[in-house]
């Protein structure tokens, strides 16, 4: 099994290449992006990121421990060559908050992309998409390209589109929770109706929940605590990886017509008497 | 910033800063670039907002500290 054998290296597969992601006319020979938040020690991190075959890596903006200075920045361990760093406004409660966040991590000199996230409720992290919004066409404005996490919310997705986002990110259940995939009919539809790419964001919690995320046939999936806090995060890396693929492929080869009635799959004909 | 009396723990040779929320106690005459590198911090891993404004990296050679200057310090760290 070429795919198999191959999924625990960094590089990509023949088939992850072929299909790769598009998205703000950039190619990414992954599906699967990852966050670089939650893990034990920056070694594992590096160890599941790798294993994961993911190209975008997404990493946060915050203050410098003054009282450890010594205290690295994430950089460090990540080869802004080899992942595509993805800065996000986590933590942001306001579209002035997310638009600071956003210049900031702009001004770390990687890239002009920003995974906007403007959360309305901190018991739910749910997002506040009147305030993405906002935040979202001040961004485009500015010339940032935006990956919004939104809301699995079909008329804020279209808004999200409308304002010029590279990409809309509904999520499949809250941040952190790994709920797995609450609503695929309504990722389906904002998938059917909008042609910007869209990336599931949030709330996969083990490699099933990833594999029937893409068979709604979106175009990728985001997670971090799934991968950051499982037991073995390089080992779930891999599972995350192959069922993104799985997913993926399935989506693609059309599956059979679901129907609340047995059909045998064994001819009928022939028995003996 | 107008002429003002010198606040506590401010003098000619010194002066009061905020930074990352917390009031700083450096050296006048200071810049950005030395003032990391004062904080063993590496200056290209590091943005620097000063007075709400990002402060281009090409400037922290020549930026010289004020007293009353809030700076914040950030880097990227791991994130979801």
């Amino acid at each position: 099994m070429h795919l198999v054998e191959t999924a625990v290296g960094s590089g990509s597969t023949a088939d992850e290449r072929k299909d790769a992601l598009r998205i703000g006319g950039m190619e990414f020979a992954a599906r699967l992006i990852v966050g670089t938040g939650k893990y034990r020690d920056n070694e594992t991190m590096v160890r599941a990121i790798r294993a994961s075959g993911a190209k975008m890596v997404t990493v946060a903006v915050r203050r410098v421990d003054l009282d450890r200075s010594q205290q690295e920045s994430i950089l460090h361990y990540l080869d802004p060559d080899e992942s595509f760093i993805l800065s996000n406004t986590a933590g942001c409660y306001t579209a002035e908050d997310a638009i600071r966040y956003a210049r900031l991590g702009r001004a770390a000199g990687l890239n002009e992309w920003v995974k906007l996230e403007v959360i309305g409720d901190e018991a739910t992290l749910l997002p506040d998409v009147q305030a993405t919004l906002q935040a979202a066409r001040a961004l485009v404005e500015e010339g940032f390209k935006v990956m919004a996490y939104t809301n699995d919310d079909l008329i804020s997705a279209l808004r999200l589109e409308d304002a010029g986002c590279v990409a809309v990110m509904p999520l499949a259940s809250p941040i952190g929770s790994g709920l797995g995939l609450i609503n695929p009919y309504y990722i389906r539809e904002i998938k059917h109706r909008l042609s910007t790419p869209i990336i599931v964001d949030a709330g996969v919690g083990t490699a099933s929940d990833a594999c029937q995320t893409m068979e709604q046939g979106v175009d990728g999936v985001l997670m971090n605590t799934a991968i950051a806090a499982a037991d073995d995060p390089e080992a779930m890396a891999v599972a995350m990886r192959l069922g993104v693929r799985a997913g993926r492929l399935a989506y693609l080869a059309g599956r059979m017509p679901s129907r609340e009635v047995a059909v045998p799959s064994s001819p009928s004909h022939g028995m003996l008497d | 910033m107008g002429e003002r009396a010198p606040a506590a723990g401010e003098s000619k040779q010194h002066l009061r800063l905020i930074v990352n929320g917390e009031s700083c106690i450096v050296a006048a005459g200071l810049t950005v670039h030395g003032f990391l590198q004062s904080l063993g911090l590496v200056p290209a891993m590091i943005v620097v907002e000063r007075n709400l404004e990002i402060l281009d990296r090409d400037w922290y050679d020549t930026t010289v500290l004020v007293s009353g200057d809030r700076l914040e310090l950030v880097h990227f760290v791991g994130g979801g």
